[in-house]
C-alpha cells in the first residue's frame, strides 16, 4: 500500500507500527484472566446436551458437597433472572433467555446449572458431578424448514418460529420483471461460521462492599452498551456499574453483546459478596458465543437482453438460533440496504424472514450481513452474464452507478456517500493482469484443467448504529490524553488515535495516551463494530481535537497578546502569524487554562469532548480478482492469485489498513473454502471442537495483491471508510464466481460455500455422470 | 478444559515403571510427549489416576543403525525423525510422514511411540511403520516380547500392548536391495489428522522392476490397511505409469472406510485410489 505523503511531517497516512504489540507479544498483555483479586470464586456451568428437552429433574447433591464448592444454582435459584436484549421492532417474537434454564432447553449448551467454588477446576470436577436426566423434544435446526407450515416448533411455548419480517420496496418491481427479456435466478446459502476470536468470552464481577457498586471486566467489544444491558437485565442502576474491558483478544462482533453468563456472573457476585470469574473454554465459546451467516437468499435478477439490471427480488431467511442476543436480530438487515450492490437498480423488493431454531444463536461476525448482500448480488451478476452470454465484466460496467451520480439515492432507499466503480475494477484488472489471467485459464481448459477467474465489485456501509464519543483533555502540565468511545480489541486504537490527535494538535505522538474501555474513565460510547471506529471514533475525535485547537488558540492569543485570527499552530504550540519568535507550547497553554489564563467568558480548562453521528453509513466499495484451479481428482482448490482492490476514503495508517485487509481476508477465505458449523438432524453440533471445524490457517493465504483507489468521504472530518471487513465482504464472492467459472465447462450454475474438496468432488463426479 | 486431578510419577528407570504399573494397574497411564492424552484429559475423556512420566528414563530415545535394521527409541520426537540424516538418506518416507504430522509444537513433543501405542484412526506414523514392515519391542517385568506391525494394529485406538508393557523401541528392517519409500497424506482441513493417506516401500531389482511392494493406507478404518491388492499388482513389474494406474485403482478393494463430518465414504474410498497412486508415483521417483 502507499505510504507516500505530500507533507513528510504529517501523522495522518504514515505507517506506524502499533504501539500496543511489544507488550501483547510478549506476554505482558491483561486479559479478563489475568485479573486476580483476593477471594476470587470460579464458575463452571453444566450445561444441556440435548437440542430441546425438558428439564425432568437435576441432581446437584453430590456436587453441592465437593470440596471447595461454595454453592450450586439452578434456574429455581436465579429464576426470572435473564438477559433482556432491546426489541428491534414491536412486533417481533422474544422467546425466554433465562440465565440458567427453566424448565425447557432449545439448544445444546444451554445453561442448567452454574457451580462456584474456590477453583475453576474444582468447579469443573463439580459441575460434571451434576447429572440432569431430560425429556427430549423434535427438533427444528435449518431456518427455511422451521418457517415451512407444521414444523417442528424450536419453542413451543411461542406457538411459532417466526421472529420477524421486514419488507422494503421502491419503483414497480413486478413491472420491471414483466418487461424483462431475462429473469436470473439463484437460490444460495451462506454458512454458518463460528467468530473464533483467540480469546475466549470472559467475566469478571466484583461487588465493591464499601461503595455498594459493581465492577465488571468483561472481554466486550462495547463496555458502556454491556453496562447498559446489564444494568436492564440485573436491575440494577447504570450509574452503580464500572465496566471495564481491558486487553481483549478479538471480538469479530461476536463481543458486541451480554450473554447470560456475564448476567450471572453479577448476580452470583453480588449475591456471595465476592468478586466471581467465568472464562468460557473453547467448547463452551463454540456452544454459546454468537455465530454467523447462516442466510438462505432466493433471488432474482430482471434484464434486458443487453445486460440492463431492470429489477432485483430478494428474499432472505435467516437461522437465528435458539434465544436472542441484543444484536442477533441484526445482521439479515443489511440485504435491505445493499442489496443492488453498485449497480443502477431502482426497482427493488427485499423481504427478510426471520426463525429460531434449536442450535446456537447467530449474531454479528465480520461483515454481518454484508458478506451475504455481496455474495447475492455478485453471484447474480455473474449468473446474469453467463446466461446472456455476456463477458461479466461487461455487464457489471453497464450497471454501475457513476461517479457523477454520487451522492446516489439507491433502489433501498439509502444515500451512497461517493464512488468510482469503474476505478477500482479497473485498478483491480490492471494489477492482476486480467487479459493474461483469462488466457491462462483459456489455456488450462483447453488441456481439460478445472482453472477459473471470478471477479466481485462490492460496496460496504461502515460506521452506522448509533454516536461514538471522543475527548480530547490536556493537563496542567501539557499532558496530552485521548479518552474515546471506540472499544479496540485488536484493531489498534492506541496507534491511530495517538497518530489523528498527535497529528491535529501538531505534537509527537508519544506525547498523546489514549484511554479506552472503561465505564468510568470515558464520558460515554458505542464500540468498536462494523467497521465503525475509524469513521465513528475517528469522526469524534476529529471534531473534540478541533474544538480544543480552538480553545487553545484563544487561550494562546490571551497569553501572547494577539488576536485570536493571528494564532497559528506550529510544530509543539502555537505561533502569532508572521512573527515566528513569537510561540507558546502546549504546556504553557495548558498551565494558563489552569490558572486564570483564559479569555473573560470562556470557561478554564482544556477538555473537549464531542458525540459525532453523521446519520449516515459511509459508503467503501472495491473490487477483489480471484484465480483459482481445482484438482479434478480430489476436488482440492488452490486460490493461485488474489487481488484485492479496496477504496476505503483517507487511509489514516497504511500499515493497519493493510492487516485489517489481511485479517478480513482470512477469515473471507475460511469462510470460501474451509469453515462451517454444522449440526446434524438431531441438532447436534457435528463441528463442535477444533478437531472438526476447519479455521484458515497462515498457509491458506494466498498469494496477495493489495491496491487501492481513494476517493475521501464527504460526510465525516476525516474523510475515512471503514476497512475492518473488506476482505470478508469482497473475497469470497470473487473465490466464489472464480469457482463456478472454472465449473462451468461441466455445466454446474452454483454451489454454496465453502468449497471443501469432498463438496466440489461429488459435484464434479455428478457433473461428469450427467 | 481442566482435565480431573491426577497424581504425578516422574520413574528413573523401567523398573521403577514396572512397580508403578503394578501398585496402580490400569489407573494409571504412560506419559510420553503428552499430545494425544492431555488433550483427551482435557476434554474429560480419559480419568487416569496417576500419569507416569516415561521422560527421564534413559535410553529411551535416538535413532541408530545396527547392521540391517533402523533402531528408533520409543521416546524419539516427530521433529528428530524428520530431521534425521540417517532417517531422510535410509527412509526418506519415514521422514516425510513425520513431517507432517500436526504442526511445529506437536511434532517437538509428540513421539513416535506415543503415536503407536496410541494407535489413532488418523495418525500418520502406524501407516508409514507398517509399510516399513517395522516391529514394536514391548517390554515388561517378565521380559520383552517383539510384535510386527501387521499384528501390532488391532483396532481403532487399540493395539496388541498389554496395560503392563511399554513400548520401548521400534525396530525397522533395512533391506539389501534399494527400496524407495514415500508418503502422501490428503490432512483433514481442521484436525490435520489423516482423511486419507499412502505409504509405499518399493523394492526394486537392477532392472527397475518392483520385486518387493507395501502399500498401506491410513484413515480407511481403524488400523492401516494393506493394499495387498495394489502391491501384487505391482510385483514383478515395471512401474510404468500404467502399472502404476492400474495397481493403484485396486487399493480401495476390500475396505469399510468411515464417513466423518467431513469426507464421506465413497470420497475416502476414492481418494484411497488417488493417494495410492500419489504415493507410488513419488516413491517410484525417487532416485
Ligand atoms: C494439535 C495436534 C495435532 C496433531 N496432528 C497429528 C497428525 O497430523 N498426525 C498424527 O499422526 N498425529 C497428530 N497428533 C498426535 C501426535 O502425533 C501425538 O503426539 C502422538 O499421537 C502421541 O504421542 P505422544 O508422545 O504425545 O503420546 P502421549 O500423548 O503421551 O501418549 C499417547 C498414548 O500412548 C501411550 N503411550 C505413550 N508412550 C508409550 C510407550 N512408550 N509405551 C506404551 N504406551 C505409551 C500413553 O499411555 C497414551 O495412552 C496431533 C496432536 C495434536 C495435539
Amino acid at each position: 500500500m502507499s505510504t507516500e505523503q505530500s507533507n513528510p511531517n504529517r501523522l495522518i497516512g504514515a505507517s506506524i507500527r502499533r504501539v500496543e504489540d511489544p507488550p501483547l507479544l510478549t506476554g505482558q498483555g491483561c486479559y479478563v484472566d489475568d485479573v486476580k483479586l483476593p477471594g476470587i470464586l470460579h464458575v463452571a456451568i453444566h450445561r444441556s446436551t440435548h437440542p430441546h428437552a425438558r428439564i425432568v429433574s437435576i441432581d446437584t447433591a453430590e456436587a453441592a458437597a465437593m470440596p471447595g464448592v461454595v454453592c450450586v444454582l439452578t434456574g429455581d435459584d436465579t429464576g426470572d433472572l435473564a438477559l433482556r436484549a432491546p426489541m428491534l421492532t414491536p412486533e417481533m417474537n422474544m422467546p425466554e433467555h433465562p440465565v440458567l434454564a427453566r424448565g425447557t432447553v432449545h439448544a445444546v449448551g444451554a445453561p442448567i446449572a452454574a457451580v462456584v467454588a474456590e477453583s475453576r477446576a474444582l468447579a469443573e470436577d463439580a459441575a460434571a458431578a451434576i447429572g440432569v436426566t431430560y425429556d427430549s423434544l423434535p427438533v427444528v435446526t435449518d431456518a427455511e424448514a422451521a418457517l415451512e407450515d407444521g414444523a417442528t416448533l424450536a419453542h413451543e411455548e411461542l406457538g411459532t418460529n417466526h421472529c420477524y419480517t421486514m419488507k422494503r420496496e421502491n419503483g414497480d418491481v413486478d413491472k420491471a420483471f414483466a418487461e424483462a427479456d431475462h429473469v436470473c435466478r439463484l437460490h444460495m446459502k451462506s454458512p454458518r461460521l463460528v467468530a473464533m476470536s483467540m480469546e475466549a468470552r470472559g467475566v469478571l464481577a466484583y461487588p465493591d462492599p464499601i461503595r455498594k457498586e459493581l465492577t465488571v471486566w468483561m472481554s466486550t467489544q462495547g463496555p458502556h452498551r454491556s453496562r447498559a444491558d446489564l444494568a436492564n437485565s440485573l436491575g440494577f442502576p447504570e450509574n452503580r456499574i464500572h465496566v471495564i474491558a481491558p486487553d481483549v483478544g478479538g471480538g469479530f462482533g461476536s463481543k458486541g453483546c451480554v450473554y447470560r453468563e456475564d448476567v450471572l456472573v453479577c448476580h452470583v457476585a453480588q449475591k456471595l459478596g465476592r468478586p466471581v470469574k467465568w472464562m468460557a473454554t473453547r467448547s463452551e465459546d463454540f456452544l454459546t458465543t454468537c455465530q454467523g451467516r447462516d442466510q438462505a437468499m432466493t433471488s432474482e435478477l430482471a434484464l434486458s437482453k443487453d445486460g440492463k439490471m431492470l429489477g432485483l427480488k430478494v428474499r432472505v431467511v435467516a437461522n437465528l438460533g435458539a434465544y436472542l442476543h441484543s444484536a442477533t436480530a441484526g445482521p439479515p438487515q443489511r440485504m435491505l440496504v445493499m442489496a443492488p450492490g453498485c449497480y443502477q437498480i431502482q426497482d427493488v423488493r427485499v423481504e427478510i424472514v426471520s426463525a429460531f431454531t434449536n442450535t446456537v444463536p447467530t449474531g454479528p461476525y465480520r461483515g454481518a450481513g454484508r458478506p451475504e448482500a455481496v455474495l447475492n448480488i455478485e453471484r447474480l451478476a455473474d449468473k446474469a452474464a453467463r446466461d446472456l452470454g455476456m463477458d461479466p465484466l461487461e455487464l457489471r460496467r453497464k450497471n454501475y452507478i457513476q461517479p457523477e451520480q454520487f451522492p446516489y439515492r439507491t433502489g433501498v432507499g439509502v444515500e451512497y456517500d461517493s464512488g468510482d466503480y469503474e476505478k477500482s475494477l479497473d485498478e483491480a484488472l490492471r494489477l492482476s493482469d486480467y487479459d493474461q489471467l483469462i488466457r491462462m485459464r483459456d489455456e488450462a481448459r483447453e488441456r481439460g484443467e478445472l482453472v477459473g477467474v471470478g471477479v466481485s465489485t462490492f460496496v460496504e456501509p461502515s460506521g452506522g448504529a448509533g454516536f461514538e464519543s471522543g475527548a480530547v483533555r490536556v493537563d496542567r502540565t501539557g499532558a496530552i490524553t485521548v479518552l474515546t468511545g471506540s472499544s479496540s480489541h485488536g484493531q489498534g486504537h492506541e496507534t491511530v488515535w495517538a497518530q489523528v490527535a498527535a497529528d491535529l494538535l501538531k505534537v509527537p505522538m508519544e506525547d498523546v495516551v489514549v484511554r479506552h474501555g472503561d465505564t468510568i474513565a470515558i464520558q460515554q460510547g458505542t464500540g468498536t463494530f462494523g467497521s465503525r471506529s475509524a469513521v465513528m471514533g475517528g469522526g469524534a475525535l476529529a471534531t473534540a481535537a478541533e474544538r480544543l485547537v480552538t480553545k487553545a488558540k484563544a487561550v494562546a492569543a490571551n497569553l501572547m497578546e494577539a488576536s485570536a485570527d493571528d494564532v497559528v499552530q506550529v510544530e509543539g504550540g502555537f505561533a502569532v502569524t508572521g512573527v515566528p519568535e513569537r510561540t507558546v507550547t502546549w504546556r504553557q497553554v495548558a498551565g494558563a487554562a489552569h490558572a486564570k489564563g483564559t479569555p473573560a467568558g470562556m470557561d478554564p480548562g482544556l477538555h473537549e469532548t464531542a458525540f459525532f453521528d453523521p446519520n449516515r453509513e459511509a459508503w467503501g466499495f472495491g473490487a477483489h480478482v480471484a484465480l483459482v484451479r481445482i484438482d479434478a481428482d480430489t476436488g482440492e482448490l488452490t486460490i493461485e492469485k488474489l487481488v484485492l482492490v479496496d477504496d476505503i476514503g483517507v487511509v489514516l495508517n497504511p500499515m493497519v489498513v493493510e492487516a485489517q485487509v489481511h485479517g478480513g481476508l482470512a477469515q473471507g477465505l475460511g469462510e470460501a473454502l474451509c469453515e462451517e458449523m454444522v449440526f446434524d438432524e438431531d441438532g447436534q453440533p457435528r463441528t463442535g471442537t477444533l478437531m472438526d471445524y476447519a479455521v484458515p490457517r497462515a498457509s491458506t493465504m494466498p498469494p496477495l495483491i493489495i491496491g487501492e483507489t481513494e476517493t475521501p468521504n464527504p460526510f465525516n472530518p476525516l474523510g475515512v471508510k471503514g476497512v475492518g471487513e473488506a476482505g470478508t465482504n469482497g473475497a469470497p464472492p470473487a473465490v466464489a464466481n472464480a469457482v463456478m467459472d472454472a465449473l462451468s465447462p461441466l455445466g454446474i450454475d452454483h454451489i454454496d460455500m465453502p468449497y471443501t474438496a469432498p463438496k466440489l468432488w461429488r459435484a464434479i463426479r455428478e457433473a461428469r455422470k450427467g | 478444559m481442566h482435565p480431573a486431578s491426577f497424581g504425578y510419577e516422574a520413574p528413573a528407570s523401567l523398573e521403577e515403571v514396572f512397580g508403578l504399573l503394578r501398585q496402580h494397574g490400569e489407573d494409571a497411564k504412560l506419559l510420553a510427549g503428552g499430545h494425544s492424552l492431555l488433550p483427551a484429559m482435557k476434554l474429560r475423556l480419559t480419568q487416569p489416576e496417576v500419569l507416569i512420566d516415561l521422560g527421564r528414563i534413559p535410553g529411551l530415545s535416538g535413532i541408530r543403525q545396527d547392521g540391517d535394521t533402523l533402531i528408533i527409541g520409543a521416546l524419539t520426537t516427530h521433529t528428530e525423525v524428520s530431521a534425521s540424516e540417517t532417517v531422510r538418506n535410509l527412509l526418506p518416507g519415514l521422514a516425510d510422514t513425520a513431517s507432517v504430522i500436526g504442526d511445529l509444537q506437536v511434532r517437538n513433543r509428540g513421539t513416535m511411540g506415543g503415536s503407536v501405542a496410541h494407535a489413532d484412526p488418523g495418525a500418520d506414523l502406524p501407516v508409514t511403520l507398517t509399510a516399513l514392515n517395522a516391529s514394536f519391542m514391548l517390554t515388561s517385568a517378565e521380559g520383552g516380547r517383539t510384535v510386527a506391525a501387521d499384528d501390532f494394529f488391532v483396532d481403532f485406538f487399540t493395539t496388541a500392548l498389554e496395560p503392563h508393557e511399554i513400548l520401548t523401541a521400534i525396530h525397522i528392517p533395512l533391506p539389501a536391495a534399494p527400496t524407495r519409500t514415500s508418503y502422501a497424506k490428503l490432512p483433514h482441513p481442521a484436525s490435520g489428522y489423516v482423511v486419507v493417506s499412502a505409504a509405499a516401500a518399493l523394492t526394486l531389482d537392477g532392472s527397475g522392476a518392483c520385486t518387493g511392494a507395501r502399500v498401506v493406507l491410513g484413515g480407511v478404518g481403524g488400523t492401516p490397511h494393506r493394499a495387498t491388492g495394489t502391491e501384487t499388482a505391482l510385483n514383478g513389474q515395471a512401474l510404468t505409469p500404467e502399472v502404476i494406474a492400474a495397481a493403484a485403482e485396486r487399493a480401495a478393494d476390500g475396505i469399510d472406510p468411515h464417513a466423518d463430518s467431513y469426507a464421506d465414504e465413497e470420497y475416502k474410498r476414492h481418494m484411497a485410489a488417488v493417494y495410492a497412486r500419489r504415493a507410488i508415483e513419488a516413491a517410484a521417483a525417487r532416485a
